[in-house]
């Protein structure tokens, strides 16, 4: 399995884009997607919510069960992906492109220092 | 993942693992969950066909002039009144009532039972019918070693069976069993299964169990055969209303409690037999059980899972509790099975769900959630 090299990635199995400003979007790996199986269902946080790294914002929920779904940063919530809400399948067909959660405009203190590379992750998920 | 020393192969670990399966430590054994997608294994057993592994359950052969009255007296069904061919979904019960396991028993013979066991039960059974069978001329033999089991299921099955097997399916009941050669391989060929679809169980040597998947994987491609795993046999059976060990069925459990008390055979063919378990059986029959077990929908999209409280919608008290839960590729609504006061257990009566501290409102509704169309 492959992880983009240009994102960051959380032990939580969440990937964040950074480098576009201070807005950065989310999503979770396609190593916790093939975990979690077909997922039916996802409570995103809402726009304009306050999160923080590493605690939960929502829930992944799939046939086989139900995950929470932790920030990978510290920001407010500017975006939620609205398709991915009507079409949760789209996590599974799609983790890093279309299936992408929500976008945070990051705090000063965005917790972005503690996140692993593409080949750190990739160690991390693999070991 | 790590895998635990004891942890077991079945004869097709080769086979998932080339079709490139999602595997999980189930019971003591290393079995597939998914191959592709389960809600796709799902929909291709209700539609068309799946082929599952199930070489983890466990079968115990009971034989001898006396298997019949050694198995009434273990056992809570009627075995002595199966004719031969035919098969029985019963429950090994200890004295108090509570279920040991459930199990089908099929009468292959004269003097001779198959039982089958939950994998994660057969040492259980194994030990409680050796004990029982003791004063009987009757032998107990753990045959797990000898058979792996395969699994045909869907509408498609008898089409896909029947273009390799030489026996007459016309003629094999639900619940029948009838030795047979598939694909030029011995079986016990079955029409038994756990997805609520018509289907079929293959009982092999294990040494015949890859050529029989692959052969039958090859045969039924095109009638839309898939390889299905363990995680979409656990929606399937929980549409069709059936209980699983562990969730529905434990050992503070009795088959009254789980709706299943027309299992318990108190007028036994072979006669006013004490069976294990009776007394007990006998005043819970007279009394009504303490709670019933009850089928639960939402309309919402969070899914009640397993060990989730089941509240009282006007006192927001814990009442019950869920058994298991999951979204219904079917339905396409959450699904759940719950034991609840007797009183809460009518058709629309609505209940409230704990999902992880926020109540979700539900409603009881018959069981099954699902039936095929005979």
């Amino acid at each position: 399995m492959s992880n983009p090299p240009h994102l960051k990635y959380s032990k939580e199995h969440e990937w964040v884009s950074l480098g576009d400003g201070d807005t950065v979007t989310v999503g979770i790996t396609k190593h916790a997607a093939d975990a979690l199986g077909d997922v039916v269902h996802v409570e995103l946080p809402s726009v304009g919510d306050t999160v923080s790294a590493g605690e939960t914002c929502g829930e992944l929920e799939s046939t086989k069960s139900v995950s929470d779904l932790y920030s990978p940063v510290s920001g407010e919530v500017v975006e939620v992906n609205a398709e991915v809400q009507e079409n949760p399948g789209l996590v599974n067909e799609g983790p890093f492109t279309e299936g992408w959660l929500f976008r945070v405009r990051v705090s000063d203190d965005a917790g972005t220092a503690e996140l692993l590379s593409a080949e750190e992750y990739t160690a991390f998920a693999e070991g | 993942m790590e895998t635990s020393p004891t942890t077991r192969e079945t004869p097709l670990a080769a086979v998932h693992t080339e079709l490139g399966a999602t595997m999980t430590d189930f019971a003591g054994w290393r079995m597939p969950l998914r191959y592709t997608s389960e809600r796709e294994e799902h929909q291709a057993v209700r539609t068309r066909a799946g082929l599952f592994d199930l070489s983890h359950m466990g079968e115990v052969t009971v034989l001898g002039p006396e298997a019949a009255p050694a198995l009434d007296a273990a056992l809570i069904g009627d075995i002595s009144g199966l004719a031969v061919g035919r098969a029985r979904y019963t429950m090994i019960c200890a004295e108090d009532g509570g279920v040991l396991d459930d199990l089908i028993v099929y009468r292959t013979g004269g003097n001779e039972y198959l039982v089958v066991a939950n994998a994660a039960n057969t040492d259980v059974v194994v030990h409680a019918l050796t004990e029982r069978a003791a004063g009987y001329d009757a032998e107990v033999r753990d045959d797990r070693e000898r058979y792996a089991l395969i699994a045909v299921q869907g509408p498609a099955a008898a089409g896909i069976v029947a273009e390799v097997c030489d026996a007459e399916l016309e003629a094999l009941r639900y619940y029948a069993a009838v030795p047979a050669t598939v694909l030029g391989r011995a079986v016990l060929l079955a029409r038994t299964g756990y997805t609520g679809e018509d289907g079929f169980e293959l009982f092999c040597a294990p040494g015949d169990a890859e050529a029989l998947w692959r052969g039958l994987l090859e045969r039924g491609a095109g009638a839309g055969l898939v390889p299905a795993g363990l995680s979409c046999r656990d929606t399937l059976r929980l549409e069709a209303g059936m209980p699983l060990y562990g969730h529905e069925l434990n050992r503070s459990t009795t088959p009254f409690d789980a709706g299943l008390g027309r299992t318990v055979r108190f007028d036994k063919a072979g006669g006013g037999v004490d069976f294990v378990g009776r007394a007990a059986l006998e005043r819970i029959a007279a009394e009504g059980p303490g709670r019933a077990l009850v089928g639960l929908r939402t309309s919402g999209r969070r899914v009640p899972r397993a060990g989730y409280a089941v509240l009282d919608p006007a006192t927001g008290e814990p009442v019950g509790e869920v058994t298991s839960g999951a979204p219904s590729p079917t339905l396409g609504e959450p699904i759940a099975m719950a034991y609840v006061p007797p009183a809460m257990s009518h058709p629309d009566t609505v209940v409230a769900i704990d999902v992880r501290g926020r109540p979700e409102e539900a409603r009881v509704v018959p069981l099954p959630f699902y039936q095929r169309r005979r």
